[in-house]
């Protein structure tokens, strides 16, 4: 469904040149969920934002469906890929209704029947017509998480890339959240793509899952090798410690990888 | 909960309050009524729209409130001091200061309300189009808008009326092109603050034009900014006007433009006050207001002090 | 723990909203002494409005018994005392990084005004300052980094540029709003041994909100946990596992584990009982 070979990334020129993303390859097969795991600042995220086209400048080749893609993305991928933020509370437009949120991309795409689908979108989020017209500032942020989800799958797309979607939620709504990804997942076959900082919710949700450290994909793994603690590479094992708590000691043995 | 809006006082203020609006304008009523709410609670913000209120209430019936249009001539009644029959007196052509001030306002008003729909589009555009392009498009708007930034004003709009030829209409053209420059520093600063907001990225992945994420995405979100710094202006956009009309480059006898009064006033100063200090004071409240009202908007609408929880 | 650095008695904080109050605290009490305060509860239980409130910084309505930092009285303290210790002596790292931080000046120079406000130091010496600190909060490629803007750095790299912003001026004590939720683990733990440090070595207090419930518990020494504004239980460090409350189990029982495979996670049940405790009225 999706192959990614040779990502190079890098912002910035000359001496600030910063190297986000190197060489990343990896593919994810249809109705697969993939996640993507690693430190802060190892360009998680600029790897699922090159996917989504947000990111100018990126060297190798994203393949979707055999179709490689150029700078330029019709407008018609859109409908088929689309994301899901970190930040419930950047993510909705704050003077637009949930009404107008949802309404957006049927107006770009030329979608009619708006009226019932975007009933449809909240009704599958677990959220009622009641919060149709409601602005941002009144949800909560397990509330907005559901609306921007709401807006993803609106254009009932293939592949939904879900950037640390549960980081700012609080663990029962996470539960709530995860629960509800997991559903929506297997009743339209959708495909994952997942970062996170927090292994438990990547082996939850992900059945493969791979490391990444200074912009390099170290480590491929399934979740269950994740489970049994039996991954190879230094850095996953480290991940895999401090999962485990806070421990001086441990962490004073922390060592850099690169 | 969700009375419709025709029902008593007590049922439009449940739905106002509702938690489930029941539709985008019931949504917008709310939040207009919550708005209103916070600005109702500043004194000095509400002693300012009272202000403004009265000036449009004047400017409106105008008809009403006097005997003709400001413009009769009574030569037997020249400069007469305020009285019963002329309660601000009479001037140097025996018509009455009142029934000018009175229609004076609604000089004042068209100046305003003109240079106001000229100016806030046009800042409003090159200031998001600037900041969201960015790169060349970026410079070269900047550079233009400093250019006018870099003129005083009156003596800017002076260049313009004296190529474009003194009247009203050149007047408020002179000073919309005097005016936009800020809005437009304003605007693309509080563009780049958004432009990387990931609700904007959000809608770019939606697949939205770039047109359409600066109209729909961006502008709503610096135009409470931009309205609050018109309002702010206003003061100086009068002064501006009364400043052209002093000089008689402005509205043209025998309009009764504030400013063009206090200049014939002038010459009656030490012996009739009332020809100048009267109008005076009129520019004076009325700048005064726009000043406090836009002190109160700016509470009100900042996104930054409102919008988040 | 003998002298407590900030006792709190019967907190309480409200908002007057167009549609009725709304109470977010609800007379609780707490001292904090050198030592790691853990606060923890979902998502609107109050917490962050408790860590404003200590600061002033709440925008609703605060009434307490006492607020009193090290023999300050910090209710009704001038608003030059308030100043004073804001920042130098009690520092808060806010919760949404993104938005605490200017988005048009580059990361380095607002660490580095953040301690020029505090003291008298030139622009050179902030810069070396803020280099040192960025390298304390293991940042790497600092002078890359300084110079820039908030959108260019990760999620992870804005919340440590933020407790860096709030270490500098060397703080008595920290209010730290979940100071790392935007972090990988290891980076995580390794910014907490930094705060660690700065208690141990330093005598520093920190209150660490936050709603990771196992994190808190390996860390802190004592933990309140909150719900609806009030405090449900106080536990002592890893005594998680032993917790009594409903409320705290079921918290625990959402997290996903590691360890199995779950098809569904469970989700909270709220009890409007848990509340009817204190005040008779949910
Ligand atoms: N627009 C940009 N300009 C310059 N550098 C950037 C930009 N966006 C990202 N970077 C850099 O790219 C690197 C990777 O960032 P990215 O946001 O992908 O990290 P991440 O893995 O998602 O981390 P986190 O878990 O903290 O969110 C960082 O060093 C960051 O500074
Ligand atoms: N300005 C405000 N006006 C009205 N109510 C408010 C305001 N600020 C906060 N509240 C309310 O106070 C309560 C407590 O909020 P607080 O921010 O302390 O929650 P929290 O425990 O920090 O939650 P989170 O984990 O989401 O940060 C919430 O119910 C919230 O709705
Ligand atoms: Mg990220
Ligand atoms: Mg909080």
């Amino acid at each position: 469904m999706i192959k990614v070979e040779g990502l190079e990334i890098s912002f910035g020129a000359g001496a600030n040149q910063v190297h986000a993303v190197r060489g990343a390859s990896f593919d994810v097969a249809r109705g697969e969920s993939f996640g993507l795991v690693g430190e802060s600042g190892s360009g998680k995220s600029t790897v699922l934002r090159a996917i989504a086209g947000l990111v100018p400048n990126w060297r190798g080749a994203i393949i979707i469906d055999g179709a490689a893609l150029g700078r330029k993305r019709p407008r018609a991928l859109h409908k088929r890929l689309q994301m899901v933020f970190q930040d419930p509370y950047g993510s909705l437009h704050p003077r637009h209704t949930v009404n107008d949120i949802l309404k957006e991309p049927l107006i770009i795409h030329g979608m009619d029947d708006r009226e019932t689908r975007i009933l449809k979108a909240l009704d599958e989020v677990g959220l009622g017509a009641g919060y149709r017209f409601r602005y941002p500032h009144q949800l909560s942020g397990g509330q907005r998480q559901r609306v921007a989800i709401a807006r993803a799958l609106i254009l009932d797309p293939e592949i939904v890339l879900l950037d640390e979607p549960t980081s700012a939620l609080d663990v029962s709504v996470q539960a709530e959240i995860l629960n509800l990804l997991t559903r929506l997942r297997q009743e339209r076959r959708l495909t994952y793509i997942m970062v996170s900082h927090d292994l438990a919710i990547v082996a939850h949700l992900c059945s493969r899952i791979a490391v990444m450290n200074r912009g390099a994909f170290i480590e491929e793994m399934s979740s269950d090798q994740l489970r049994t603690g039996t991954p190879e590479h230094g850095y996953t094992r480290q991940l895999l410690l401090a999962s485990k708590g806070y421990d001086r000691a441990a962490i004073d043995q922390f060592v850099e990888f690169d | 909960m969700t009375n419709p809006p025709a029902t008593s006082a007590p049922g439009l203020k449940e739905w106002l309050l509702s938690d489930t609006p029941q539709s985008a304008a019931q949504a917008r009523c709310q939040r207009l009524y919550l708005a209103w709410l916070s600005f109702a609670a500043n004194p000095i913000a509400m002693l300012g729209l009272a202000i403004i209120v009265v000036l449009v209430v004047m400017a409106a019936a105008a008809p009403l409130l006097t005997g003709g249009d400001g413009t009769e001539q009574t030569l037997s009644n020249r400069l007469q001091p305020p009285s019963g029959a002329h309660w601000f007196g009479t001037d140097e052509l025996g018509r009455d200061i009142y029934d000018r001030i009175v229609w004076g306002a609604r000089i004042t008003l068209y100046i305003v309300g003109l240079v106001g729909i000229i100016v806030v589009p046009v800042g409003l555009f090159v200031g998001t189009v600037a900041g969201y392009v960015g790169g060349w498009v970026d410079i070269i708007l900047m550079r233009v808008t400093d250019i006018f930034l870099a003129f005083p004003r009156l003596i800017l709009a002076l260049a313009f009326v004296a190529v474009l030829g003194p009247g009203l209409e050149n007047a408020v053209l002179a000073i919309a092109l005097t005016t936009w420059s800020p809005f437009a520093r304003i605007a693309r600063a509080e563009t780049l603050t958004i432009r990387n907001a990931e609700h904007i990225l959000a809608a770019k992945v939606q697949g939205a034009s770039t047109a359409r994420i600066i109209l729909h995405h961006v502008t709503p979100l610096c135009l409470s900014s931009v309205i609050v710094r018109l309002t702010l202006d206003m003061a100086g956009i009068i002064l501006t006007a009364a400043g052209l009309g002093f000089l008689g480059l402005g509205a043209q006898p025998p309009l009764p433009e504030w400013g063009a009064m206090i200049s014939t006033g002038r010459q009656y100063m030490l012996d009739q006050w009332w020809l100048a200090t009267i109008p005076g004071i009129a520019i004076l409240t009325v700048s005064m207001g726009f000043n406090l009202l836009g002190d109160g908007l700016r509470d009100v609408l900042d996104p930054r002090s409102g919008g988040s929880s | 723990m003998t002298t407590p650095l900030l006792s709190v008695e019967n907190l309480s904080v409200s908002f007057d909203t167009p549609k009725g109050v709304v109470e977010a605290v609800r007379g609780i009490s707490f001292e904090v002494g050198q030592e790691r305060l853990g606060i923890v509860g979902e998502s609107g239980s109050g917490k962050s409005q408790t860590g404003r409130a200590i600061l002033g910084l709440t925008p609703g309505r605060v009434s307490a018994d006492r607020i009193e930092f090290d023999g300050i009285d910090l209710r009704n303290a001038p608003a030059r005392t308030m100043r004073n210790i804001r920042g130098r002596r009690i520092s808060m790292i806010m919760q949404d990084p993104r938005y605490s931080l200017n988005p048009v000046m580059t990361v380095g120079w607002q660490i580095a005004e953040a301690y020029r406000v505090h003291t008298n130091a030139n622009r050179r010496e902030a810069k070396q300052r803020a280099l040192e600190m960025l390298v304390t909060v293991r940042i790497r490629e600092p002078e890359k980094v300084y110079g820039l803007y908030p959108h260019q750095v990760s999620g992870g790299m804005g919340q440590r540029v933020m407790i860096a912003m709030m270490l500098i001026p060397g703080p008595d004590l920290i209010i730290a709003d979940e100071p790392t939720s935007a972090l990988d683990v290891t980076v995580q733990l390794q910014v907490l041994a930094i705060l660690d440090d700065m208690v141990r070595d330093r005598g520093m207090g920190l209150i660490f909100i936050s709603h990771d419930l196992h994190l808190v518990s390996s860390f802190c020494d004592r933990i309140l946990v909150m719900y609806g504004g009030q405090i449900m239980e106080v536990l002592d460090t890893g005594a998680m596992h032993r917790a009594e409350h409903p409320y705290t189990k079921g918290l625990l029982n959402c997290l996903p584990d590691l360890a199995r495979r779950q098809e569904t996670l469970p989700v909270l049940e709220r009890d409007a009982d848990w509340l009817l405790s204190r005040d008779g009225a949910p």
